[in-house]
């Protein structure tokens, strides 16, 4: 269970990761010296994963194809999926792999330049293999949302009157 | 046509504020410190449940007391998070805002000559609601030096036998400030002893950063005493729908729903619908909010210490509230050349009361970028005055 002064922290860190223990300490009342033993803990323990950034790709006009690819799989003696999901996590092309529940077992989030290096990917390298019975692959045409960051619509802050009692 | 106003509306003071607006407005580049409303949108789940509410047809009046739902949800509500037992049938309205609950308490209590004491400095409304009632208002000074916590001998002082009515308002706009249990307790006493009904405006109960919220309606003898004022404005941002309500004994409840119904006949639906939605299923955005103003709350008060100013540890509302007396200057001269140099927007203490005189206050419902360019321009602005 995290304590409070700790939950406050870690919401800190969530919203904005590059500020400095001694920033932090104002905002959270604790001390740098608590703060820098207490992140090194959490990186060490895998609570803090990786400090990453969030990148718009649309407004650098790159080319970039974004795939949810839903894989129905032969569940492996002893194994289960564990197995075959983990030799997916290896390939750099694909950013996430999720078990599932319903008509497909495994889904697959893949990033590559076009649609025909995605295409190549699922036939080079994911429909040959044995365990794999049925694949379903998806493409996503436009990004709404993404860890909880809006990418249209409203604007960040609401709009007020420069003084209200 | 100003011999057609009563000499009531003629002789109604503006809110002190209302000379910073009107400059503010007018100027570009400005960073306002001087909003009383949170900066959040109304959490998605309760605009959802209002714009489904409004594809449904639900568009009509609804008791004048409010949605019968919703007064149950209160009455869980307050029951569960603080200690507050109301019948929700006959002892709980749902108002236009909460400000609209001060004015039905001081019209349903207060007979022309009444004596009303608030404390000074605090939320402009008291004074001018009071006034339109008929109240004599007795204003008790509360002091830096006790966090501006009520003291029971500066009430005493106050205090005339004409008094009626005592406003409380913890935690305080424009302060910051809170009372404990332990700091309630002698002016319950009070209270008892000279037989005074309190109007307690708890609109930022939710917004309390060390400990929890004593309601004073929950010290002995006090339900019955009290009226509890409270809304959705600050804790659910929800300021622009004018949702709040008051609790208290049956018998003042229903008088007040009896002006409510021939001024305002019931608060809008859609509101009352969102709220609903809110107590339901808007605590965990509602957490999410009060981390994040802890987070400014503390960088505020840093900030205006490391400028060499005296600024008390405000733990509730979202407002920090600096003493500015070193740099020389009135509190309405600090705000005016605040702005017209620095373009920076305080607010005078001296709006909220004679005794907010020394001091600003300084709204942290900003995002923490713009505090910390605001408090660039006030630590440059004070450096050339110390």
């Amino acid at each position: 269970m995290l304590s409070e002064e700790d939950r406050r922290l870690l919401h800190i860190l969530e919203q904005d990761c590059r500020l400095t223990p001694e920033e932090l300490s104002i905002q959270t009342g604790l001390t740098p010296d608590y703060i820098n033993k207490k992140i090194k803990q959490w990186e060490k323990d895998k609570v803090i994963v990786k400090y990453s950034l969030l990148v718009n790709h649309e407004k650098l006009e790159e080319d970039r194809v974004t795939a949810l690819i839903d894989l129905k799989v032969l569940p492996q003696r002893g194994e289960g999926y564990d197995k075959i999901a983990q030799r997916f996590q290896k390939f750099p092309e694909i950013k996430s792999v999720f078990l599932m529940s319903g008509n497909y077992d495994l889904c697959l989030l893949i990033e590559g330049k076009n649609m025909y290096e995605i295409a190549q990917f699922v036939s080079d390298k994911l429909s040959p293999l044995d365990v794999i019975e049925a694949t379903s692959t998806r493409f996503v045409l436009r990004r709404y949302k993404q860890d909880g960051i809006e990418f249209y619509g409203e604007e960040e802050r609401p709009k007020r009157l420069v003084i209200s009692p | 046509m100003k011999q057609y106003l009563s000499p009531l509306a003629a002789n109604l003071k503006p809110s002190g504020i209302r000379k910073f607006f009107d400059l503010a407005s007018s100027m570009e580049n400005v960073i306002s410190l001087g909003v009383g409303e949170p900066d959040f949108f109304t959490p998605w789940v309760m605009r959802e449940s209002a714009i489904f509410s409004l594809e449904q047809g639900q568009t009509m009046y609804t008791s004048n007391a409010g949605l019968i739902e919703l007064r149950r949800e209160l009455s869980n509500y307050l029951a569960k998070h603080q200690g507050l037992n109301y019948n929700p049938e006959n002892e709980i309205l749902i108002t236009v805002g909460a400000s609209e609950a001060v004015d039905l308490a001081m019209r349903t209590l207060i007979s022309p000559g009444d004596g009303v004491l608030i404390p000074d400095p605090s939320y402009v409304a008291y004074a001018g609601c009071a006034t339109i009632a008929g109240g004599e208002i007795h204003y008790i000074p509360l002091r830096a030096e006790n966090d501006f916590r009520l003291q029971v001998d500066d009430l005493r002082l106050a205090y005339t036998p004409n008094c009626k009515v005592l406003v409380l308002s913890y935690p305080n706009n424009p302060t910051g400030a809170i009372m404990t249990r332990e700091d309630l307790l002698p002016i319950a006493r009070f209270v008892c002893e000279n037989d005074l009904i309190v109007i307690s405006d708890e609109i930022y109960s939710d917004l309390t950063y060390e400990g929890n919220h004593t309601p004073f309606a929950t010290l002995p003898y006090m339900r019955n005493r009290t009226l509890h004022i409270s809304g959705f404005s600050k804790a659910y941002a929800m300021t622009g729908w004018r949702i709040g309500y008051v609790t208290g004994h049956s018998d003042l409840i229903q008088a007040m729903t009896r002006i409510h119904q021939y001024s305002i006949m019931c608060a809008p639906i859609m509101a009352q619908i969102a709220a609903l939605e809110g107590l339901r299923n808007g605590e965990s955005a509602k957490k999410s909010m009060l981390l994040e103003y802890d987070r400014r709350r503390r960088l505020m008060v840093h900030g205006f210490r490391e400028m060499g100013l005296t600024c008390f540890d405000p733990l509730g509302a979202f407002y920090v509230f600096p003493n500015i007396t070193v740099t020389g200057l009135s509190s309405d001269e600090f705000a005016e050349q605040l702005l017209k140099e620095e373009r920076v927007a305080v607010i005078p203490g001296i709006a909220f009361g004679p005794a907010g005189e020394g001091h600003i206050r300084c709204s942290y419902a900003y995002s923490t970028e713009q505090l910390k360019e605001a408090l660039e321009r006030i630590a440059r602005f004070v450096k050339k005055r110390l």
